[in-house]
Parts: structure tokens; sequence; C-alpha cells
């Protein structure tokens, strides 16, 4: 899948429908992502988890959002023509509690043609049984040879980091077909009511992300690019230029920003153009352009 | 009623910073912004220097506050110290960075019957400042602090006002609500506007309830992004959650089963 650079958003950290609302067509004119990935959808409608859903950590947030969202009937109907009118392909993120719902979920999205990539959440921390598949390389595996058949299009494998070899889980995604990991979704955290002393967040523990996770994340993707062949998409904490080149150093093809966007919805954009100013220095007036960052054209 | 934001953050400069009793006034010059936010609209704010290199390294995240009033190019956001987020921007100086975003979620919208009636508790007086400059004289404000040291930001309002404080050194003393149920028993088909905390909110909407008033709450949540893209910031209401900053932080009150939310920061 050629994209027009390689900065991505997390699943989850960003809203375009939501956000368009906020910036107006503006930021259809200045999309931050070279692909936008969807917050995952699961089969049925969810509500999500009770507040409070957030905890400042330092540098950093622990977040306990329980994966609100329409159900896969109500993303297609009212939110995927919307979706289709941003300017940069679409990546759909799906989470299924059983592998048959997880089947249903690919089938029907991948015979949409708006969409251009699946991701399987299998790593969401924040759902009980969200933990199962990614967490042990044989149920990734199995996921991924049941769902591999159903669509033409690239699967991608979100990986969690609350894995005892994440290398090992991303080598099984590999080996039953799937075209692309992507790592790391949230480390479990938790948090205190400073008075009460019971859990602050409505979920009970949460999710940490943002730079405090960034080290752990990059040593991950260094140990998982050295695993696979297949493309491996880098995040965890990265807020620069530096940073992404840091991850593309290691071993990622592209990367995705998350929680920085919350403190700068044009973060994507920023961070792309300080790791295209890094490219090209990197690479040297006399070489051809190697890196996709290379092609961005911006506005 | 929503003025839309640019996209992106930017950086703002500090014009002044006003002491006001107990509060502070951040005054920022947002030459990149749109002149005509809507009443009940907020905006992200950080520091553009030490922000995220404090005790715990907080703040990191911005912090969501309504602005209080535009003038002279200017743009006002009232505050009290309480901890990293606002004591940090409370020590703001003239020319400092501000990062600001927004204006976010949806304002105020006018009655569509009945003469305003404005509610405001302790900070949360910052959205009913706005919209009583621009509602004018019709409007009734109704303002409510713990103590006369913080019941000096009243003297911001430009026309009559109520005053009532919880220890009575300043005003009346009462709860604000004491004096809403006064002002309701006089005018039934007054819309209610209010801001403040939660308990008082709660108070307003369940008054409000019964007597069968029409009320906007503008609430408060712990918010990290102020867009829409965390989904941190839900408050319950009959139809389910719903996000403060793109659905709220203006919410009608016959929506909520109670204002009594959880999670405002910490």
């Amino acid at each position: 899948m050629p994209l027009r650079g390689p900065v991505l958003n997390g699943s989850g950290t960003f809203d375009a429908i939501a956000a368009r609302r906020t910036f107006g067509d503006e930021l259809l004119e200045r999309f931050p992502f070279d692909a936008f990935v969807s917050k995952t959808i699961t089969l049925a409608p969810r509500q999500g988890n009770p507040p409070p859903r957030l905890w400042e950590t330092p540098a950093g947030l622990i977040n306990s959002i329980g994966l609100p969202n329409k159900g896969l009937e109500g993303f297609i109907e009212s939110d995927l023509p919307k979706l289709a009118e941003l300017p940069v392909p679409l990546v759909v993120s799906v989470m299924g509690f059983s592998h048959d719902e997880l089947a249903q979920l690919v089938a029907r999205v991948g015979e949409r043609d708006e969409v251009a990539m699946i991701e399987l959440n299998v790593s969401c921390p924040n759902v009980e049984t969200g933990l199962v598949m990614g967490a042990d390389p044989a149920e990734t595996a199995r996921a991924v040879e049941r769902t591999r058949p159903l669509t033409e299009k690239p699967l991608i494998v979100k990986l969690t980091p609350n894995a005892s070899e994440p290398q090992a889980v991303a080598a099984a995604a590999e080996a039953a077909g799937a075209e692309a990991v992507s790592l790391i979704n949230t480390l479990k955290g938790m948090a205190l009511h400073p008075r009460t002393r019971s859990p602050w967040l409505g979920g009970g523990s949460g999710g940490v992300s943002g730079p405090a996770v960034r080290a752990i994340a990059l040593e991950q993707v260094y140990t998982v690019a050295r695993a696979v062949e297949i493309a491996v998409i880098g995040m965890g904490g990265i807020q620069t230029g530096r940073h992404a080149a840091d991850f593309i150093e290691a071993g990622a093809a592209a990367v995705a920003v998350g929680t920085e966007s919350f403190r700068d919805p044009a973060a994507g954009t920023r961070i792309a153009d300080e790791l295209a100013v890094i490219s090209a220095s990197e690479r040297g007036i006399s070489e051809a352009p190697t890196s996709p960052a290379g092609t961005r054209a911006r506005t | 009623m929503r003025t839309l934001a640019p996209f992106g953050r930017r950086l703002a400069r500090v014009a002044a910073v006003e002491r006001i009793g107990e509060y502070s006034i951040v005054w920022a010059e947002d030459a990149q912004g749109p002149a005509d936010p809507r009443p009940g609209q907020f905006y992200m704010l950080a520091a553009e220097a030490r922000w995220g290199a404090g005790l715990d390294e907080r703040p990191w995240l911005p912090r969501a506050f309504s602005f209080c009033r535009v003038e002279a190019g200017r743009m006002g956001f009232i505050l009290e110290d309480v901890g990293p987020g606002t004591h940090r921007l409370a020590e703001l100086a003239p020319g400092d960075g501000l990062w600001l975003t927004g204006p976010l979620g949806v304002g105020f919208a006018p009655p569509a019957a009945g003469a305003p009636l404005l509610v405001g508790g302790g900070i949360g007086v910052a959205p009913i400042l706005c919209w009583s400059d621009e509602l004018g004289p019709q409007a009734r404000v109704l303002l409510g602090f713990r103590s006369a040291g913080h019941a000096e930001a009243a003297s911001l309002f430009r026309g009559q006002i109520t005053l009532a404080t919880d220890d009575g050194s300043a005003g009346r003393r009462a709860y604000v609500t004491e004096l809403l149920r006064e002002e309701l028993d006089a005018d039934p088909a007054a819309t209610v506007y209010a801001c403040g905390p939660p308990p008082m909110l709660e108070a307003v909407r369940a008054l409000c309830a019964e007597r069968g008033v029409t009320a906007q709450l503008a609430m408060e949540s712990g918010m990290a992004c102020g867009f829409g893209a965390c989904f941190g910031c839900v408050v319950p209401t009959r139809n389910g959650y719903v996000r403060l900053c793109v659905d709220g932080p203006v919410v009608d009150a016959g929506e909520l089963e109670t204002a009594l939310v959880t999670g405002s920061g910490h």
C-alpha cells in the first residue's frame, strides 16, 4: 500500500469526524496523517467504560476508555461515508471477542471499497477479553488464519506490549499471513484516587501512553523488526521527527502518532515535516530519495 | 452555537496577568484565532515553557478553560491556582508564550422563550461573564462564591448582579441556588444558564427540573485533547455518554439524570 508519507495516527487517538466538527474543512486541507486509522469497532455497539477515564501521569496519560463505538453496522452506515471523504487511505481497526466475531467484522469491512487496510486489534488492554488473543502467539495465529481468507485487503496486527514475547506474537502473525504488525498498544497501568485511595479510573486499570512509554516501545519495535520480514508500524510516545527517525532506524517502515495529537491536533504534520528534514540531511544531497518522507508534498 | 477553531495549536502571547482576589486572569493576544468565539466555548491552554517539567513532570497535557471575555484584541481566561496546570498558568508573565487550541465545543444558545437568568459559581463565572456581556441588561445575573476574596471577580460584571457567599463575607450568606429559587418564584418562565462546581450545577438542574424550567449547563470534565479524539471527557446523559468537548461543554439540563459528574481533573 503506497502512502504519501510515513506518519499515521494510532487507532483511537484521533476522531476525524469530531475533529471536522471542531476545525471544519481546514482539517481536510491540512490533514495531519498519511493514512487514517479508525477507532476500533466491535460487532455490537459499546458505551465504553464509566468515567473517570483519564489520569495524567508523569510525561503521559493513563486511559480507560473501553472501546466505545457504534458497532459494525452503525459504523458502516454513519461513520464510513464521512471517513471516505478524508484525503488519505483509510485503515479500519476491528476487535472481536471471539474468532467468529472477528471473522464477521473482517468480512464485512473487507468488502467496502472505502477501506484500504484492516487492523486487527488483538491487544487492547482495557477490555478484559482483549488481552487473550494478542498475548499468545498461537491465539494470534488462529485469529489471522481465520480472517486472512476473508478479504483481499492487507491485514495489520496491532501487538500488545503486555505479552511476554511480542516478537513471537509478531512472527506468528506473519506466518499466518498478516501483511504488517503495528506496535505498541498501551501498557497496563493504574492510579489511585488522591483521597479515597481506591482506583481512580472507572474501569479500574487503564493503558499508559505518551513519552513515558517511548523507550519501551522503541525496544519492542527494534526486537520485532528483527523477528519478521513484514512491515512494522512503530508507535509509542513519538513527539518529534527525531523520535520518529529513531523508530524508523529501529526497523519501522512507518510510524504512528497518538497521545501527542492530544497536545496538538496538528502534531502529525509537524512530526512528518521534522522527519523529512532529518531524512533529507541524513541521505545527503547526492543520493536519490529512499524514504517515503522524501516524496511528501505538504500544503 | 459553535465558532470553528483554526486547525492545530498556535502560540499566543500573554499580554497581562491580572490578579483579582483569589483568582487570576490570563489575558492572551490571540492574533491567529477567530475574534468571535461563542460564550461557553473553551480553549486548551499550555504554557510554551516549563509545561511538563514540574513535580511529577506535570502538567503535561493542555488544560481546558472557557474564555471569560474578549476585549481590545485580548482574550481572558480566569483561573484559580489549585493544581500543577493552573499553578503554571497563574505564574505566566507578560510576553510569555501560551499555546492555544480553540475555540472548542458548543456555547450557550439564546433563550427560545423567557428572560435569560444567569447563574455563576466560583471560577465558573468565566462563561457567564461573556454571556452577560452579550445579552446585556435583559439578563439577570446571580453569582455565588466561597468568600469575599473569591467574590472580587463579581466586579468584572458590567451590569447589576446579585451576590452570595458561603460565609457571608460579601453579599448574602447563601448558596447561589437559593437566589435562583427566589428568582424562579418571581419569574417561572425564565431560561437558566449556569456554570459552576458539580454540586451547584446539580442543585440548579434539580431545581429547574422540579419547576419545568429550561436550563443550559456549562459543564466540566477532565480532558486530554478538547476536540473529540480521546473520548475521555464523557458524562452520562439520558442518551448515553456524550463527550463534553464536542457535544458540550454546554448541555441541556433536561438531558441529564444528574450533573454530579466525576473525574474533573486531579
